[in-house]
């Protein structure tokens, strides 16, 4: 490596107290959390976190675009104070209110009380919920923008785009014009530390960003693939998220990926032609097993619908859960132990939170011995999770009968039936649905 | 009682239901689109579109139109967990 490198890499390294010019007249004024390892609960972060913060110096004013972690604010406040007086801002940005974003919120505007806050629309309710000030404290005051808005800071212009559910409702990107330089918020970004900070320094973090995307983003695909469309025509030299290394070498291969791994559910899809429902079941003595082939009988029954038939206890979540993201509906039969559903069915439905269900048709059926709580349980976790549930579900004592597994196939048809729209225009009594 | 007819035109189905009735009481019953989030006005998840009978439903509160302004609800939008059916009425998840 000759000299003029090595001296480059080592000025581009996160040091304390300093703020690091990530474009020209944009500088890094985040923390580093190397020793987290698991964020939100529901993320593992073997390389921890950083809480990205940028500052931006136009000819009039200084914009600062998000914060950090309340626990962080001390190495925030150095940095932005390396760069910038507080009475030099005018204009501050939330991205995203999470309060890893907003921690330092408050105190900078205390230290700060001139700026203006911009947030977007959705955003509201949630700053008034996450920053309750004081009675002595005068409230907040905040700026709405959507796509299309912009500040301007002299010579250089923040745009908006209005990109919600990447994470929250609330959740926006801010563009700089004359940089081509997109703070993304949590979109494009994963749990990695590393003072290297660059996406072409640091070390290989890809695992991370396909791991954030599925943890984060894969709930709301679809608005994935309009925030896309918002971003993609931009001319971008820097994509600079709050989570992780900033992405300066190639940064549309990160929108690229974004869009391979937000086309999935509409590409694997089984077959244009037929409406799919996955049967899946746990028995202990068959019964509910036998429910579920004569169901599986009944829905295959009517044209147009291909019915895919599961013993839970027999695979491994995970390919479950990607079945389930590109199929139309959904049928669980469990028996009833002590007063509730067997505990794979639980761990599949409290594995669905990652994929998008709504509209997706849910079922329920299971024999049991003589209390039968687990359908109804099952039913009212779908429609948490957001699911329709058009046929009320069949519960069968114990050994089912002939004439209980014609039950069973009928409760297949209406399934099938529900799925293809074939029950269409029908009316009915509010006292006759279960 | 009084009885009203509310279609919700996602699923083309009709339901006969007493004067009052709210509309996430039949929704989720009858397996129509309509999707709930808190179930008590606040979060706008539920929001439907009126597409026939909007003088059929009980007025909007002050914080019913609150939330829908802020989700940025279309004209002859309300909220399935507030809404009460007072006359015939078609809907649709907004």
């Amino acid at each position: 490596m000759n000299a003029a490198v090595a001296a480059d890499s080592t000025s581009e390294l996160v040091r304390p107290g300093e703020a690091l010019e990530v474009a020209p007249g944009v500088h890094w004024i985040g923390a580093l959390d190397p020793t987290l390892r698991t964020f939100d609960i529901i993320l593992r972060t073997a390389n921890g976190t950083t809480y990205n913060a940028y500052l931006v110096r136009g000819t009039e004013g200084v914009a600062v675009i998000d914060t950090v972690k309340a626990g962080f604010a001390d190495d925030f406040f150095a940095r932005l104070e390396s760069v910038a007086r507080y009475d030099e801002i005018r204009v501050i940005v939330l991205n995203h209110l999470e309060p890893d974003h907003s921690g330092a919120l408050p105190e900078l505007m205390r230290r700060a009380p001139q700026a203006r806050l911009y947030i977007s629309t959705r955003a509201t309710s949630m700053l008034k919920a996450l920053l309750k000030p004081n009675e002595d404290e005068r409230p907040f005051e905040y700026q709405t923008v959507g796509t299309g808005d912009a500040v301007s800071l002299g010579d250089r212009t923040l745009r908006f785009l209005h990109t919600p559910f990447l994470h929250w409702p609330d959740t926006q990107c801010t563009y700089l014009v004359e940089e081509g330089v997109l703070f993304s918020g949590d979109v494009f970004g994963c749990h990695h530390c590393d003072s290297r900070l660059f996406n072409d320094r640091c070390g290989d973090f890809r695992f991370a960003f396909d791991y954030y995307y599925a943890h984060i983003m894969r709930p709301f695909k679809t608005h994935v693939m309009k925030a896309l469309s918002l971003i993609e025509p931009l001319p971008l030299k820097l994509v600079a998220p709050t989570h992780g290394p900033i992405l300066r070498d190639r940064p549309r291969r990160y929108l690229t990926r974004y869009r391979e791994l937000s086309s999935a559910s509409f590409t694997e899809r089984l077959d244009d032609t037929h409406k799919t429902l996955l049967i899946f079941y746990m028995s202990s003595y068959g019964n509910t097993a036998r429910m579920a082939e004569a169901i599986r009988d009944g829905a295959e029954e009517t044209a147009g619908v291909r019915v895919s038939l599961y013993d839970l206890e027999g695979g491994e979540l995970a390919p479950f859960v990607d079945l389930i993201e590109s199929a139309d509906a959904l049928a669980l039969g469990s028996p009833t132990i002590n007063g509730d559903a067997v505990k794979p069915i639980w761990d599949l439905l409290s594995s669905l939170a990652v994929i998008d269900l709504k509209g997706k048709l849910g079922a329920a059926f299971g024999s049991y011995g003589w209390t039968g709580e687990a359908v109804r349980m099952i039913e009212d976790r779908m429609r948490g999770l957001k699911m329709r549930v058009p046929v009320a579900g069949l519960r069968i004592k114990l050994i089912p009968t002939e004439a209980e597994l014609d039950d069973c196939r009928a409760f297949g048809r209406a399934l099938a039936a529900a799925m293809t729209g074939a029950d269409a225009g029908q009316t009915t009594e509010l006292a006759d649905l279960a | 009682m009084a009885k009203a007819k509310i279609t919700f035109t996602d699923i083309d189905q009709t339901v006969n239901v007493p004067a009052g009735t709210r509309v996430i009481e039949v929704s989720e019953k009858i397996g129509a689109g309509i999707i709930y989030g808190c179930r008590e006005g606040d979060c706008g998840t539920c929001m439907m579109h009126v597409e026939e009978g909007w003088n059929n439903l009980t007025e909007p509160s002050v914080l019913e139109e609150k939330v829908l302004r802020e989700n940025m609800a279309s004209r002859h939008d309300r909220l399935a967990c507030q809404a009460q059916i007072l006359g015939d009425c078609r809907v649709k998840p907004a």
